[in-house]
Order: structure tokens, then C-alpha cells, then sequence
């Protein structure tokens, strides 16, 4: 498995993310946000978490349209898969290539703990790993992460089998609960908590491992 | 050549920070806010003389960056 790991200015969780893949057996190149074009032979594209420029404007609205930005768009309409976490959820949300938008947490407050989420579909190399309606813990540590999509959309997603994951208690006032959702073709995952900080027992907890070992198993018969 | 485009969460879409700004209202005392809304102002100074050109141009600007239509709109006023 290749994965490109994206930075940006303002990103921070870009080294956790490559250590979780390089974990899995992944090669990783780190790719500048001034890039045009991915390395060759990319596998996955993740868009790490952190505050790129600054959350000016909207969270994630500028990275989406960085020079980088372009390339991961057509990667992504080539059939590539993105995994966009925490801020790259919102950036990949942003470029269009997961309906819906994010918004201030409903509570207003920056919530920054574990948080207790289900597994919701299995149907995707990034969750096959899980049973359906696991319950996982990953860390979560956003601002705006308050999930919004219409009603037509919003029954789209639940009857295309799309909501990867969702929170067991709540927590930012996400419409259904939805803390991660999936592209129509299931290769493009974005989701607000951090399995990439729950791969390590010295984090709190390995739960996230599993998404980045079914990625590299999948990557591995492709 | 200059344009002042706001940007305002659509109607229908909770504004958690609007509602926050309603609250602290109310407890300085201003009885009267039934509610809040909370927006972007953004003002560019254009290039361009011509004004059905500069309208187009920032309404594309405002479809590919300055709102978000899944959950914005957006008026522009060119002056």
C-alpha cells in the first residue's frame, strides 16, 4: 500500500497519520499542500487533521482549493481513495467530494476526548476490519464538527448504506448522529474522530489500528 | 470597482453561534430579540469597470470559495 499523507499549513495530526499507515505496512510519502500532482502509484490519499490556513474563511474551504487540492479532486474521481480525518473531513467535504457540510458543534464548545462510536456498515475497505455494530472508542478534537446534510440527503446516505460510523451518545449535534460517511462508490471515507490517535497502547487504546490494517489488506489484493 | 458580498447560513439551518449571541443578548437585558442570525461580510475591490462582468465574476467567486451553497447564501451589492 502507497499512501500519500497531504500537509498543509496549520496541519497536525499529518505525522500520527503516517505513523498509523506506515504501522499497517504502508510506504508513506509526506506531500507538500504546493504540490500539484501525487506521487506515482498512490494508493490511498489521507487528509490529516489539524487547522489548515488557519480555519480562515470555513474550516478546510482554502486547503480545498490548493494547488494540491486539484489532484486529490481528479485521484479521487479516478476511483482512488481518500480518507479524510478530522480537518480533512472537512476539506474533502469542501471540495465536493462528500455531500454535506460541517458546521460549528451544536454546543458550541471545542470537544476534546474519547469518544464511543458504532460501526455502522462493513462494506468498505476501511471498516471490514470491524464487526457491524461494533462499538469503538477514538479520540475526537473539533470545533466544527457538527455534521449537516438535507433530508434527501440524509436518506440517501442511510439507504446507500453510507454512514460508516456514528457517535453512541451524541456529541456535536450531528444530524443522526453521523460522525462518518462514505462516497456513493465507498472509496472516499470522512470521519471528525481520530483512529490514527488509537493505534498505540501508549495513546489509550488501539482501536483505530483496524481501519488502517483492513486498508493495507485490501491495497494488498487490489 | 468594488463589491461587498454577504454571506448568511440558509434559512432553515441552525446557528448555533446566532443562538449563543440571542442568549448573551438576553442576559444583559434586551428583552425584545426573538432571534439571531449570524453572518460574513467580505469586501473586494475588482479590477474590472465593466458591472454585469464584475457581478459574474463574484458570483463565481462565491460558488467555488466564499459561501458554502450546501448551507449558505450569499447577496452581493457592487458599487
Amino acid at each position: 500500500m502507497k499512501a500519500a499523507v497531504i500537509t498543509f499549513p496549520g496541519s497536525n495530526c499529518d505525522r500520527d497519520l503516517a505513523v498509523a499507515f506506515e504501522r499497517a505496512g504502508a510506504e508513506v510519502t509526506r506531500v507538500w499542500h504546493k504540490d500539484s500532482v501525487l506521487p506515482e502509484g498512490t494508493d490511498i490519499v489521507g487528509v490529516p487533521g489539524g487547522f489548515s490556513y488557519g480555519d480562515y474563511l470555513r474550516c478546510g474551504a482554502i486547503a480545498a482549493q490548493s494547488p494540491i487540492g486539484g489532484a486529490i479532486r481528479d485521484f479521487a474521481g479516478r476511483g482512488g481513495y481518500v480518507l479524510g480525518i478530522c480537518n480533512g473531513f472537512q476539506v474533502i467535504t469542501e471540495m465536493g467530494l462528500l455531500p454535506g457540510a460541517l458546521m460549528r458543534n451544536a454546543g458550541l464548545k471545542f470537544v476534546c476526548k474519547p469518544a464511543t462510536l458504532r460501526v455502522e456498515t462493513t462494506d468498505c475497505a476501511y471498516t471490514s476490519g470491524y464487526a457491524k455494530g461494533a462499538e469503538v472508542v477514538f479520540p475526537v478534537a473539533h470545533h466544527d464538527g457538527n455534521y449537516t446534510i438535507d433530508a434527501e440527503g440524509l436518506a440517501r446516505l442511510e439507504g446507500e448504506d453510507r454512514v460508516a460510523f456514528r457517535y453512541v451518545d451524541g456529541l456535536n449535534g450531528s444530524v443522526a448522529d453521523i460522525a462518518g460517511v462514505l462516497s456513493a462508490n465507498r472509496r472516499v471515507l470522512g470521519l471528525m474522530p481520530h483512529p490514527e490517535r488509537a493505534v498505540d497502547p501508549a495513546q489509550g487504546g488501539t482501536d483505530g489500528s483496524a481501519v488502517f490494517r483492513a486498508l493495507a489488506s485490501v491495497m494488498a489484493r487490489a | 470597482m468594488k463589491a461587498r458580498v454577504h454571506v448568511m447560513l440558509k434559512d432553515g439551518v441552525l446557528d448555533p453561534q446566532g443562538e449563543a449571541v440571542r442568549h448573551a443578548l438576553g442576559t444583559l437585558g434586551f428583552a425584545g430579540v426573538g432571534g439571531v442570525r449570524q453572518g460574513k461580510v467580505i469586501d473586494l475591490e475588482l479590477t474590472a469597470t465593466d458591472r454585469a462582468a464584475a457581478e459574474a465574476e463574484v458570483v463565481a467567486m462565491c460558488e467555488k470559495l466564499l459561501a458554502n451553497t450546501v448551507i449558505e447564501k450569499y447577496t452581493i451589492d457592487i458599487a
